[in-house]
């Protein structure tokens, strides 16, 4: 790893006035991902603003079905919140299902979101449940959020502090993880709420998450397992690569999304 | 450099360290105790496995300066005159060969142990397996391990 100045930050401002302050700066939340290429030589910050300190950032929050969780937050948290699992199982599902213990205790929702990995699993999740994800400057919904390989619509410096979203009345989640890192091969998250279904692929998209249209129509009209054999689901724009290629990607798209409405 | 200070196996420890410093490192560079082992660099082999605070992570990824007033335990700081029962486990079900997972295995099981007591959850074999998807052993193709966490968790209850 290159040299690096280190910083713990205070508050959400802090963090922010010390990032302005940096040349060339990064956010640091559970490390799962910078410590790793900051390890490989494939990230150089000047400055690490570690956010490990501020209780605000921390903690869910459930009231009636509205959930609040705090970019600080642990997967580990998500998927050990017994009030989270009454209102919105599959949410709990997806967080116990990232990597491997350890990398739970320390991995954070908001770096998670932030690092949009093509092939994370948070994404798939807030993009169907419609969240909401708030900064320091703003709110963004998820459909604008999640731009493409490894970019958001976060601007330089932004600091996520939560995300929120509805519980809806149904939701599943189901993912093919790869046998070696557990991140998704293909994971579709299904929900069912307000009149509206949303269905989001994470793993398979060579442009990152996406939503499912024909999916989506399919099961608006019968949400059942049986429907999702009805859709056509095309490999055009879908991955290839050393794990498997788009047609295999495609039939696993509707595996998941059958086992994800079981 | 950056001044850090937290409790590693019951004892103060403070130093000032280059800020790049990993847990790690700080472990077996700076307080000698190499019972914690790197066997990769992408996060996913589990040898460097210790509990910061209560919970298992993976001294390899995280900064030392990031365990700023955290308790840290290490495997050495496990037997208390004798060996801790999942270790002993280990050494009765022949849960190692060359034993260099072992440390982070042993850490990762006792870690699994207590959340599962704490959540009222019964640790069965295949929670086991799946509790050590994180952990990779070079050796032992995983039966003997998932045995020894098996005893060593029926142990540690008894004791
Ligand atoms: C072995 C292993 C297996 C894994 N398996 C999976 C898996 O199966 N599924 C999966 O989804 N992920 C997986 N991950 C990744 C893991 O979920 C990471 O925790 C996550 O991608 C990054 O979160 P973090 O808190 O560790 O962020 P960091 O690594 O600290 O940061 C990641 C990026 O986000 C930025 N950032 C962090 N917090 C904020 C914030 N609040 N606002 C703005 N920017 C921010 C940072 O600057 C950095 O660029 C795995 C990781 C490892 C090491
Ligand atoms: S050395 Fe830490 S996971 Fe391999
Ligand atoms: S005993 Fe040799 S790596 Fe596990």
């Amino acid at each position: 790893m290159y040299d690096v100045t280190y910083h713990r930050a205070a508050s959400v401002d802090d963090a922010a006035a010390k990032f302005s302050a940096a040349s060339d700066g990064q956010l640091l939340a559970g490390g799962q991902t910078l410590l790793p290429t900051m390890k490989h030589r494939l990230a150089a910050p000047s400055d690490l603003i570690d956010l490990r300190g501020i209780a605000d950032l921390v903690g869910v929050k459930v009231s009636g079905r509205k959930v609040t969780i705090g970019a600080m937050t642990t997967h580990a948290a998500v998927a050990e919140n017994a009030e989270l699992a009454k209102v919105c199982p599959a949410i709990v599902k997806l967080a116990g299902g990232i990597g491997d213990p350890a990398v739970r205790h320390q991995g954070t929702i908001g770096g998670s979101i932030a690092n949009n990995d093509p092939a994370a699993d948070y994404p798939a999740g807030l993009l169907a449940l419609a969240a909401t994800i708030h900064t320091n400057r703003r709110e963004i919904a998820a459909d604008e959020f999640f731009t493409g390989l490894f970019s958001t619509g976060l601007d330089e410096g932004e600091i996520i502090t939560a995300v929120s979203f509805d519980a809806p009345e149904t939701c599943g989640y189901a993912k093919f993880p790869n046998p070696a890192s557990r991140y998704a091969m293909t994971g579709v998250f299904v929900s069912k709420g307000g009149g509206a279904v949303r269905v989001a692929v994470t793993g398979a998209g060579s442009d990152g998450v996406f939503r499912h249209e024909g999916l989506e129509q399919a099961l608006s009209k019968d949400w059942s397992a049986a429907a999702v054999d009805g859709v056509k689901i095309s490999a055009d724009g879908l991955m290839s690569d050393i794990h498997c290629d788009a047609a295999y990607r495609a039939n696993l798209i509707r595996a998941m999304a059958k086992r994800a409405i079981a | 450099m950056t001044e850090i200070s937290m409790t590693v196996n019951g004892r103060a420890a403070r130093a000032s360290v280059p800020d790049n410093t990993l847990l790690v490192d700080f472990l077996r560079e700076h307080l000698r105790l190499t019972g914690t082992h790197v066997g990769c660099d992408t996060s996913q082999c589990g040898a460097c496995v210790v509990h910061v605070n209560g919970r298992a992570v993976k001294s390899c990824t995280m900064l030392a300066a990031s365990a700023e007033g955290a308790e840290v335990t290490t495997i050495e700081g496990l037997a208390n005159g004798e060996l801790h029962p999942m270790q002993a486990a280990f050494k009765e079900n022949h849960g190692l060969q060359c034993g260099f997972c072992t440390p982070g295995m042993i850490m990762s099981a006792t870690d699994m142990v207590a959340r599962y007591r704490a959540a009222g959850k019964e640790l069965t074999e295949e929670a086991i397996r799946h509790e050590l998807e994180g952990n990779i052993c070079r050796c032992t193709g995983y039966h003997n391990i998932v045995r020894a966490i098996q005893d060593g968790a029926a142990k540690m209850a008894a004791s």
